[in-house]
């Protein structure tokens, strides 16, 4: 038992550090330093101009998608030297985040599921960060239950023609290409009626609309399709084949490990070890501690967990079930550290002004923020049922939908 | 990196479980849970058969020489099968305090004994009620004679010895020091104590001017028995994460089992949520564990963090899937009949053995604090 990479692990590493050393812009660290659980901010720049600059050179070097075929745009990395990657692009990893669902969900779906010229086509410039990509899955009608979306494709001579509406796509505002699940067949159960297709996100038709959150961010959208046309090449996988296609592209998400899940708990140490109570810092006060130490193990728990499933990676093997407690554990502890850290601040824990209120109004940003960390990507009760199905091999809920053609299930 | 158990380390965890199913089974620990029996004979017997409590001393010693990782997996298998013998008093404490502290001649005197399971150790500390701190040790030796009263004492009426923390003079850490007791010496009383688990017995044992042999050097008592309970705690730790393991296993298959409004019982979310967030929990203190393992294996500066994090996250872990293990099995859990209530029994003693929950969680805040600090000055 040991945390040494093998000596090509090792190798592999340093080559990355030496180019990662030779070629980061350097002249962001000050910001990407101070940034992370608040969410990336460069004063005075642009963040989707330097995310693309720096995939762009990363791509000019062969570091885009490591793990990717040199074919399309990668350097046929193995799993774990995908990880060792991550783990030396340290900060600027966060730049990365714009094409993360693009080369983490869509380009393997792609990649499993199109013609070899729509893959040369269009995998290197998804690589290289020139092109970004949102995934369209949920609906108004379908969220946690996603087979029960309402877009329609319907032929019409070579091409398809989409019709409906997209909600909760991330990063659509700047998107140029998307996966897009849609309803080929209402006559069906919903299951058996559905088709992805690659779509144009300039395509005349196409309005994406940014969602006001909660949170005052604009990080999501709706995306609206009017008589949107895509051609049949651009179908991913048969017709009404379309759930098992985006089974691949959900999987596929839940084999990203090594990028650091933010928690919240190095930052309430950090505050609680320099929060004056009356009587001392707040750390020395038992139920303060009580309350860290709970959190503490959580943190140092889904770190290791992580590290046994880079241990998997490192033996060529696949990484256990055990990895899918991450966001779990994640989202509710930094909502419950969000309230904490403002019940000590007293009656000024309601300031929001980063000037005025304590650690810069971190907690009271995450407040706000956290409760969409328990919704997106499936949320904590839908992670709850895909552990308890899919590892502990309890029976599937009873669906009364399950047999009856889409459209006479009822709706509201 | 490879963070994880090697495939031999993982086949000796394989033939220790089969060897408890075997020779462990239920009927076994209920026998001593229900008996006056201290322990199960045969078991303890086979279990050094087996090379299992020599696993961690030295050959030179009478041990197989393997080490603490062999340990770690022979614990969790002891902990799944909630096995009734002195393992933890004589191995995980009483072996490894002589490890830490003997003398050559201590140590060639009791470890080989231990190893074959010839001799049962234990760790005499705590005096009643309350955390034990430095000041609260009143029992006292002073010149070769041991005086005071130590309650409870885990499986202190079947060891032939044990290691016992008392005052030597003034006041503070510096005021401990450690002695070695036969316990079937002259001026030893020992009682058994009734406890919320009696498939592992406790006692209370009144020490008037025994005679003890000092362990250590004078006035190092509270350092080597603060090492030597984190050694405890990671070990225990696997005891626990076996614990929940199978509780969660036995609810999981219940939950497979019962019908009732016409469907298994774990088709209903209420269940399945139940039983997800107890595969959270023993997930994310197995992991701890085996940073504990690591720590514990190479000596590393982080043992004091680890082991802390490892005991609270495993603590939480047993508490949690022994408890819910009862509630998914409804009524019939909370019968003398189904095997619920020894794994609540087990997981509520354990969590306490070592000390409690939040004296652990001090511990870890403590630590963490001075690993920072010292990581700000480098």
């Amino acid at each position: 038992m040991n945390f040494d990479d093998t000596p090509e692990e090792a190798k592999f590493r340093a080559v990355a550090r030496e180019w990662i050393g030779a070629n980061a812009p350097h002249e962001l660290d000050a910001d990407l330093k101070r940034s992370g659980m608040g969410g990336l901010r460069l004063p005075g720049r642009d963040v989707l101009t330097e995310s693309k600059a720096w995939q762009k050179k990363k791509a000019d070097g062969g570091w885009a998608v490591p793990h990717w075929p040199k074919d399309y745009g990668g350097r046929g990395a193995t799993p774990i030297e995908r990880v060792i990657w991550q783990q030396e692009e340290g900060i600027y990893n966060q730049l990365s985040a714009p094409f993360a669902i693009g080369q983490g969900m869509c380009g393997p779906t792609v990649m499993a599921y199109a013609d070899e010229d729509i893959k040369r086509h269009y995998l290197p410039p998804l690589a290289s960060g020139e092109k970004v990509w949102c995934q369209l899955f949920s609906e108004p009608a379908g969220g946690s239950d996603v087979a029960a979306l309402r877009t329609r494709a319907e032929k019409d001579g070579d091409d398809w023609i989409i019709n409906g509406q997209k909600i909760w796509t991330s990063g659509a505002q700047f998107s140029d290409y998307g996966i897009l699940l849609t309803r080929t067949d209402p006559n069906v159960p919903k299951h058996a009626g559905l088709t992805m297709f690659i779509v144009d996100m300039h395509a005349p038709g196409v309005e994406v609309r940014p969602i006001h959150q909660m949170s005052g961010g604009r990080e999501f959208n709706e995306v609206f399709f009017e008589n949107v046309r895509i051609p049949d090449s651009h179908r991913l996988g048969a017709v009404n084949d379309g759930w098992q296609v985006s089974l691949t592209t959900l999987m596929n998400e839940r084999m990203s490990i090594g990028t650091r899940l933010n928690t919240g708990f190095p930052e309430i140490f950090e505050f609680c070890s320099r929060f004056e109570l009356p009587d001392g810092p707040a750390i020395d006060d038992p139920a303060v501690r009580a309350k860290l130490a709970t959190w503490a193990v959580k943190a140092s728990g889904l770190r290791y967990t992580a590290f046994r499933a880079i241990s998997s990676l490192s033996k060529g093997e696949r990484p256990g079930p055990e990895n899918s407690i991450g966001k779990l554990v994640a989202g509710v502890m930094t909502q419950d550290i969000a309230k904490f850290a403002m019940e000590l601040e007293g009656e000024a824990g309601i300031l929001a002004d980063p000037d005025e209120a304590p650690a810069a109004a971190l907690f009271q940003n995450l407040l706000v923020r956290s409760p969409g960390m328990r919704i997106a990507g499936g949320t904590d009760e839908i992670l709850r049922n895909i552990i308890a199905e899919r590892v502990l091999g309890l029976p599937g809920d009873i669906r009364v939908d399950k047999k009856v053609p889409f459209n006479q299930v009822p709706n509201r | 990196m490879n963070f994880d158990f090697s495939d031999e380390q993982k086949q000796l965890r394989d033939s220790a479980r089969r060897f408890l199913e075997k020779q462990s089974p239920v009927a076994v620990v209920r026998r001593v849970l229900e008996g006056d029996e201290g322990y199960d004979k045969e078991l303890w017997k086979g279990l050094a058969e087996m090379g299992f409590t020599g696993a961690a001393i030295p050959e030179e010693f009478g041990g197989a020489g393997l080490g603490h990782l062999e340990l770690c997996v022979i614990a969790e298998e002891l902990g799944r099968s909630l096995a009734p013998t002195p393992f933890s008093s004589s191995i995980y404490l009483a072996a490894e305090f002589l490890m830490a502290a003997g003398s050559e001649e201590q140590k060639a005197k009791y470890l080989p004994k231990l190893a074959s399971g010839e001799w049962i150790g234990t760790f005499a500390f705590a005096e009643g009620v309350g955390e034990v701190t430095p000041d609260r040790i009143a029992s006292g030796a002073s010149q070769g004679k041991l005086s005071g009263t130590k309650v409870p004492v885990p499986d202190g009426e079947i060891a032939d010895f044990a290691v016992v923390a008392a005052n030597t003079g003034g006041s503070g850490v510096r005021s401990v020091s450690l002695f070695l007791v036969d316990l079937s010496g002259a001026g030893v009383t020992r009682t058994p104590v009734k406890t919320i688990d009696p498939s592992r017995k406790h006692a209370r044992i009144a020490f008037d001017g025994a005679a003890a042999e000092p362990l250590g050097a004078a006035g190092e008592g509270w350092s080597i028995l603060t090492n030597v309970l984190d050694r405890a705690a990671v070990l225990t730790a696997f005891e626990q994460v076996g614990g929940s393991d199978r509780a969660l296993e036995m609810a999981r298959d219940y939950a497979l089992e019962r019908i009732a409004f016409g469907r298994q019982i774990g088709s209903f979310q209420a269940i399945k949520h139940i039983l997800a967030d107890m595969y959270v929990s023993a997930t994310l203190a197995r992991s701890n564990c085996y940073w504990g393992a690591y720590a514990l294996s190479t000596g590393s500066a982080e043992l004091p963090e680890a082991a802390a994090t490892a005991r609270v996250s495993a603590t939480q872990a047993f508490q949690h899937c022994s408890t819910n293990n009862i509630q998914v099995h409804g009524g019939m859990g909370f019968t003398w009949q189904f095997d619920c209530h020894l794994y609540y029994k087990r997981s509520n003693l354990l969590a306490l053995n070592l000390g409690s929950l939040s004296q652990w969680e001090n511990k870890l805040i403590e630590r963490m604090r001075a690993g920072n600090s010292a990581k700000d000055a480098a």
